[in-house]
């Protein structure tokens, strides 16, 4: 079964086609990792699913049945979906528990004025923090965290949205090996409970390790995909990515 | 001791508009150059009121309070669409605007002549008549918008409107249609600082358009980025700091035929100081 589907997405910048024509398919409850060398259009490609940049035209189809010829990122997460950034983006000046709660409390106006189970939403929130090891840190500013661990943050509050699809935009990128190993087990543990994860990538090992099945983007365009190890060996695809 | 009692009342007022605009500026982010309007809509709304239709002062509050929520909505309905320096332009346009309307609107506002005669509050039928009674009214009022303001920013609604500020495009990613809070907090602001033109015409008894105009509205943007954007506390002591420095360079000395002016270039002088070693200002938790 299909968790997202992308038919003939197309977006340009001034003449320049980022995402062109593209077709795919991500399957339920798999890793898929995306990789494709720089500017080929891999972090467009999620800004435009999850809203961030409106795209020109094409449809995205979410779980076989929700047909979208637009997508604002206030329904992002109505979909079941969400994301991390390339270049994180945090709530820098409040502390790393803020962080987490304003993405668990309720969304309304009127219902956010007095809080309610906010017990509830504390242990969630200790719940995902726990998992990337940033508990002890919960009042510190966000700003105040080092890179890895405001990369773990940004992963553990995309955890705290408990969605069905997850974009993660190169996620162990600057990261140190415990840290890595944390983000590991983090997004096996979501394939484990049948979540659908996109995984945006450059290290190739952690590509072969991770994901089920693989896309190569190209100047917007979809160049291979298949098994990792298959993918990985294509000539064209060793070309295009190490320029060899 | 009355002229004591004077800048506390004076204090209390701008207390009042600060921490209405940190709502807008230091939670949310949003530079609005706007508050002056409706600080101004709430002392037309008691002038006129009082004057012309004998209605009590608190009635007249209330009033004041719904035209400028509705003003806000439908300011803060045109800004929503904006953000960083278009907001700060737009809200520039608004107060340039309703500055224009109470000084030609001279059926209802009397235009430059302004309107005199306003009369102090009544409670029960005893009328808020001396200073002292009246500072202590401006007082209780500084005391209630403030806690109110805490509840505010203290709430998960608080929350998102950080994270507004902080980063709109990520927070709306979690499913934050952004656009409601931040008309809902316009609107907030807007009649906090229309509770504080209603003290202010009340207190006055004389008021025109020159109270009200773009100046006033920076006067009250600096008293939050020097008292310290997102901190109600340090609000309070920024207009505390702002209401009564030119007071106390009245003593310096200063010759008396440039004392004004330099009173101003000092005052000046201060501000650029503070920005350049503390630009949160003095007990501020967010820098612009």
């Amino acid at each position: 079964m299909s968790a997202l589907e992308i038919k003939n997405l197309y977006k340009h910048f001034d003449g320049i086609k980022a995402v062109d024509h593209l077709t795919l398919s991500f399957e339920s409850g798999k890793i898929t990792g995306l990789i494709g060398p720089n500017g080929s259009g891999k972090s467009t490609l999620i800004n435009l699913l999850t809203g961030i940049v409106p795209y020109d035209f094409g449809m995205l189809v979410i779980s076989d049945t929700t047909k979208l010829l637009e997508i604002k990122p206030y329904n992002v997460s109505s979909y079941g979906i969400t994301r991390t950034f390339q270049d994180v983006r945090l709530f820098e000046q409040m502390p790393v528990i803020d962080n987490m709660l304003v993405v668990l409390t309720e969304r309304g106006v009127w219902s956010s004025i007095y809080e309610k189970h906010k017990r509830y939403h504390i242990e969630k929130a200790k719940e995902a923090l726990e998992k990337v090891g940033l508990w002890e840190k919960r009042n510190e500013l966000a700003i105040n965290l080092s890179y890895g661990q405001r990369k773990l943050l940004e992963i553990a509050r995309a955890l705290a949205m408990n969605v069905e699809i997850y974009f993660f935009d190169e996620p162990f990128a600057g990261l140190f090996p415990e840290m890595i190993k944390i983000v590991t087990s983090v997004l096996k543990d979501l394939r484990a409970k049948g979540k659908t994860v996109i995984l945006v990538e450059h290290n190739m090992e952690l590509i072969r390790e991770l994901s089920d099945h693989c896309i190569v983007m190209d100047s917007g365009k979809l160049l291979a995909q298949g098994k990792p190890r298959d993918v990985l060996s294509q000539k064209d695809v060793i070309e295009a990515y190490l320029g060899e | 001791m009355e002229y004591f009692i004077h800048l506390g009342i004076l204090v209390s007022i701008y207390a009042i508009l600060g921490l209405s605009l940190n709502l807008i500026v230091g939670y949310t982010g949003l530079l609005s150059i706007t508050q002056a309007a409706f600080y101004g809509i709430g002392a037309y709304a008691t002038a006129i009121l009082i004057t012309s239709y004998g209605v009590n002062f608190f009635v007249s509050m209330l009033i004041g309070m719904v035209i400028a929520a509705l003003t806000a909505l439908l300011i803060g309905y045109v800004l929503s669409k904006f953000d960083g320096d278009y907001f700060a332009l737009g809200s520039f346009g608004f107060n340039i605007i309703i500055f224009s309307i109470l000084l030609n609107w001279q059926g209802l506002t009397r235009g430059p002549l302004g309107i005199p005669g306003i009369d102090r509050p009544e409670i029960f039928g005893v009328t808020v008549s001396s200073n002292l009674s009246f500072l202590i009214l401006s007082v209780l009022t500084v005391i209630i918008i403030y806690g109110l303001s805490q509840m505010i920013v203290n709430s998960s609604f608080g929350r998102v409107l950080k994270a507004i500020r902080e980063d709109e495009k990520a927070i709306q990613i979690f499913g934050y249609k952004t656009h409601h809070h931040k008309l809902v907090i316009f609107m907030i602001s807007a009649v906090i600082a229309s509770v504080a033109g209603s003290l202010f015409a009340s207190y006055i008894s004389y008021i025109d358009p020159s109270s009200f105009n773009l100046n006033e509205s920076i006067f009250i943007l600096s008293i939050i980025i020097l008292g310290g954007l997102a901190n109600n506390k340090g609000v309070i002591w920024g207009a505390v700091f702002l209401i009564l420095l030119p007071e106390a360079l009245r003593f310096v000395g200063f010759p008396t035929d440039v004392a004004a002016q330099m009173r101003q270039v000092v005052y000046g002088l201060i501000l650029v100081f503070l920005m350049l070693y503390r630009p949160q200002g003095l007990m501020g938790e967010y820098k612009l």
